[in-house]
């Protein structure tokens, strides 16, 4: 048997192109890799396998009849279970979701399917895209297939995981505050969240609607741009979606995320003669692990290396960054929330004898602890009384931070940290400390306040040869810029190639 | 004490779109329960609202129609709260930068202000099984054909001081809303609704009292009368020495008094906060141009050309400029040079007393502007008379048809001809000595009696001026008495 899990998009449709193998035995194998695997690592919510299998032969089939491969022909993808997908479940990792199949598709996915993605299953989250562990899904944990005693980061863990452990090829997450970016880094995978309205929410159950943005997983950079191409652009069901992203209101002149520009991306010449990089200083004090530290100061040299300046730079404001997001995103939150009431769709209690308690118990029931709290956070935000004070001051701080950053790619061109202060941490190790936890995301917050992209690549191993991930971050629509300075760093750090045991051990 | 009574209205005035305000179901009224609907407008997970650019059209347009300034930049906020209706368990609506803000309204020559009026999404609606209302039903379904409805809700300032002029506020408002043709104003299929704010305070006093919301008033009867009874009670309270709780109260038909609603359901902080899923909007002046020119010309400045430029009394100009139907018919027989005062009398008397009595609209009647002005030409010109140019107009309301083809088909042209009705007349006092004698010998009155023969025998056609001069001519001098 041909040999296909844990390998990259050119990779596998390099095999069904040359048929070597087809769609469908690719989609079978990461299928039956995962029933036998999956026990373990908690990365599905549920398989789609009639799903995937019916896509699988589609590909076949139009590969048979003379067609192209199309750009992710037979290529196996995991989908975060907050993007809806009909005929499945959506559950968002919610007892509240728990039987909840949407009678319409994310756009995304559309695009995905439209460009021969074959989906092999929906992945575990944190309940709601709420968390940084993957620990807060109602129905499992997800695990780190690096050391399956450690978290494998949220909060699209599941995607994250299945990526690493070569369940799919690539996988696609929601990021709000870092929720792609973590996982990545913590899994030893490249993560990124593309800048703020060029990929459609429509269809990702809303977490914060102001933050949210899909993105992609893969095993490389290049995997993370050609899949980011295939999603990318206008949908007229998405009043935030950019029109035109790289036309009009591209005035910097950045590079296009389109097909050709991700095709482009293995001729590059891997040198970054002329970029500037600034390294967020604020970033690299307390809480830093060594081995983070030390993998971050190898990062620096590769850049060097690779010809670009390198500086330290101060952005203000980032020290309130974390509390700024947990004032936004908990309010949208709040509201976002509110319909999962029991009266439409949904898990409902129905012994309660009237309307108020019926909402109560529903929503006592069917949400866990975690997304309770961000309600109660939220809904305190914005009362009478506190929303000056709170959610008005966040909005305007939010402002600010946006502002610092425009002044930092004045002067830089790539802004880097460490993806996460810590490496992957154990299981159950901050589940009592929600502050401590929410400091998983101190560096990847920022971006999504300020609407940019980021992405996380690996940039080292630490202790217990857990992963250790490199942020770099762009001005907003210079994703296509990024990806490049990104692949490069890649190529030169030297992890690309690096899988988990489990993808190994499939093998 | 002597009270002063303080009233603002709050009206939501559906805009007549084709689909909703943030997805593309439609808005038409009567479909099956849930017939209209689609994931949007059941809030269901993951989807987004995409604005309907008609909706902000209509409500600039009402908001230039009102006098109001049009914002330059608008934005839709959340005001959150929880209710089986509300499927996203948030409504869509305005908080702090509605479309339009700042207008007036003319009523019987006082200018009643406008706060400001903004768009938002209604609510579906809950029926409830097994009994009228929700108390001692056995349970309640929810109707979403409603919800996402596009809705401007305009504001008043407290500057209404009767109930009788909170009706003639409302009948003008929507009188313009349907003039701008942004609304039906129906009122019984909820397509007009109102909620009155009623204070009272001592006469002269500056600072507004306590105000009391007054809820379900559906006709503007009844908002006359709700306020009319709500002013009762709460003079009543205060002339006892109490004090007015500012609280919602139900309008109920049946008893004629405001039942003040649960006070539970009025601690609500709507948390209200921008929604991240629409991005602001800027309302450029070549767009409010654009609309501004579409605007036609309104019932006020309609009643002022009629009664300064056609010598219309102030009421018949109301009647008329009250439809716009009416009004634009009336406008388009005046073009063809019709005697404005006669059309107005033929409109607004028999017409409209013909359509009362068919209980249909003036729209389904047959009359045509071109012959109202030919039948007013007729009159005017002496060639009909007024009972056959009534019993024309009547034919012509029911049928299609040319206005001198009929007088001719049916021989209703008035006789003028001197000498025709000098033999008619010469005629009637030979056979009538008795009566001619009893007019010389003073029964004036008798007269009328001449006429009444004249017509009779001329078949309702004798030209009565031209009859009551040969009449003048042949009778006999009457005796003073």
């Amino acid at each position: 048997m041909t040999d296909v899990i844990g390998k990259t998009i050119s990779e596998i449709k390099q095999l069904i192109s040359s048929k070597q193998i087809s769609a469908r035995e690719v989609a079978t194998l990461h299928i039956e890799h995962a029933k036998r695997n999956d026990k373990e690592t908690n990365a599905f919510i549920c398989l789609t396998e009639e799903l995937a299998l019916k896509q699988a032969d589609a590909v076949d089939k139009n590969f048979a009849s003379g067609g192209e491969l199309p750009a992710l022909g037979g290529v196996p993808i995991c989908l975060k279970d907050n993007i809806c997908v009909p005929d499945y479940p959506t559950t968002c990792g919610s007892k509240i979701l728990e039987n909840f199949k949407p009678p319409y598709q994310a756009t995304s996915a559309n695009r995905l399917f439209e460009a021969g993605a074959v989906c092999i299953g929906k992945g575990n989250l944190d309940e709601f895209a709420m968390g940084s562990s993957n620990e807060n899904s109602a129905f499992s944990i997800t695990r780190n297939p690096w050391n399956l005693k450690k978290v494998p980061g949220g909060s699209s863990g599941g995607p994250a995981v299945a990526v690493a452990s070569g369940y799919s090829s690539i996988g696609f997450g929601s990021d709000t505050g870092g929720s792609i970016r973590l996982p990545a880094s913590f899994c030893g995978i490249v993560g990124m969240k593309p800048t703020y309205g060029l990929v459609s929410r429509f269809g990702l159950v809303a977490y914060a609607s102001s933050l949210d943005q899909i993105g992609p997983f893969g095993n490389s950079v290049e995997d993370c741009a050609l899949a980011l191409a295939v999603i990318v652009g206008k949908d007229p069901k998405d009043s935030t979606s950019i029109d035109d992203p790289f036309g009009k209101f591209n005035t910097k002149k950045y590079p296009a995320l389109d097909m050709n520009f991700a095709k482009s991306l293995t001729g590059h010449d891997g040198s970054l003669k002329g970029i500037k990089i600034g390294v967020l200083n604020d970033l690299l004090g307390e809480g830093l692990e060594s081995e983070v530290r030390a993998a971050t100061e190898n990062g620096i040299k590769v850049f060097k290396e690779l010809g670009a300046e390198v500086d330290e730079v101060k952005v203000d404001h980032l020290d309130i960054a974390l509390p700024v997001y947990y004032i936004i995103a908990t309010a949208e939150a709040s509201a976002n929330l509110s319909r999962y009431d029991g009266v439409r769709y949904g898990a409902r209690d129905k012994d309660s004898q009237d309307l108020m308690s019926m909402y109560m118990s529903t929503r006592s029931a069917g949400f866990g602890a975690e997304v309770k709290r961000r309600i109660m956070l939220g809904t305190y935000a914005l009362s009478t009384g506190y929303y000056d004070a709170y959610y008005k001051k966040a909005q305007q701080v939010r402002r600010l931070i946006k502002e610092a950053f425009d002044k930092a790619f004045e002067k830089y061109d790539v802004l880097i940290s460490p993806t996460s202060p810590t490496v992957a941490f154990g299981l159950g190790e901050k589940t009592d400390d929600p502050l401590t936890m929410y400091l998983s995301d101190i560096a990847t917050i920022p971006i999504n306040l300020a609407g940019l992209p980021g992405i996380s690549v690996p940039c080292g191993f630490g202790r217990e040869g857990l992963p250790i991930g490199m942020q770099l971050v762009g001005p907003q629509l210079s994703d296509a810029r990024l990806l490049t300075v990104a692949h490069a760093f890649e190529k030169s750090v030297g992890f690309a190639s690096k899988r988990s045991p489990l993808a190994t051990v499939a093998r | 004490m002597k009270y002063e009574t303080v009233i603002g209205l709050e009206v939501h005035a559906q805009l007549k779109t084709k689909t909703k305000i943030f997805c593309r179901c439609p808005t038409e009224f009567g479909a099956a329960p849930n017939d209209q609907v689609c994931q949007i407008c059941l809030g269901m997970p993951g989807v987004l609202p995409v604005l309907n650019k008609k909706a902000v059209e209509h409500a600039i347009k009402a908001g230039l129609a009102l006098n109001c300034e049009i914002s330059e930049t608008t934005k839709f906020d959340r005001k959150n709260y929880f209710y089986p209706d509300l499927p996203k368990g948030y409504q869509i609506s305005q908080y702090d930068a509605p479309v339009c803000m700042s207008g007036h309204l003319m009523i019987d020559g006082k200018k009643i202000r406008i706060h400001r009026a903004h768009l938002e999404e209604d609510a579906g609606k809950l029926v409830h099984a097994g009994a009228a209302g929700l108390h001692g039903s056995d349970y309640s379904l929810v109707d979403f054909n409603r919800s996402g409805v596009p809705l401007l809700e305009i504001v008043s300032e407290p500057d209404i001081t009767s109930p009788e002029e909170a009706k003639n506020y409302l009948t003008e408002l929507r009188n313009i809303l349907r003039y701008i043709d942004v609304c039906d104003g129906n009122l019984e299929e909820g397509s007009f609704r109102c909620d009155a704010n009623v204070s009272l305070r001592p006469v002269g006093q500056k600072e507004l009292g306590t105000k009391a919301e007054i809820k379900n008033v559906n006709s503007f009867r009844a908002v006359q009368k709700a306020i009319q009874s709500e002013i009762e009670r709460q003079s009543k309270i205060l002339d006892d020495g109490g004090r007015v709780v500012q609280e919602s109260r139900l309008w109920n038909e049946a008893d004629g008094k405001t039942h003040s609603m649960r006070s539970k359901e009025e601690a609500h902080d709507y948390r209200y906060f921008p929604d991240p899923d629409l991005v602001p909007l800027s309302i450029e002046s070549a767009w409010i141009a654009e609309i501004r020119a579409t605007l036609p010309e309104l019932p006020e400045e309609k009643r002022q050309r009629y009664v300064n430029s056609h010598g219309l009394s102030l009421d018949d100009a109301a009647v008329l400029a009250e439809s716009k139907d009416l009004a634009d018919f009336f406008d388009e027989t005046l073009k063809l040079g019709a005697n404005a005062k006669l059309a107005a009398n033929l409109l607004i008397g028999p017409t409209t007393a013909y359509t009362n009595d068919n209980k249909i609209e003036f729209t389904e009647t047959k009359l045509t502007a071109k012959n109202l002005a030919d039948l007013i030409a007729a009159i005017d010109s002496g060639k009909l008379g007024s009972t056959n140019a009534k019993k024309l107009l009547l034919d012509l309301l029911a049928t299609e048809g040319d206005v001198n083809k009929v007088i001719e088909e049916k021989g209703l042209a008035q006789l003028s001809n001197e000498d025709e009705l000098r033999k008619m007349v010469e005629d009637v006092l030979a056979k009538s000595q008795a009566q001619v004698e009893q007019y010389r010998s003073g029964k004036t009155k008798i007269r009328q009696f001449f006429f009444g023969e004249v017509m009779k025998i001329s078949k309702g056609k004798a030209n009565p001026e031209v009859t009551n001069k040969i009449l003048d001519e042949l009778l006999p001098q009457p005796e003073s008495t």
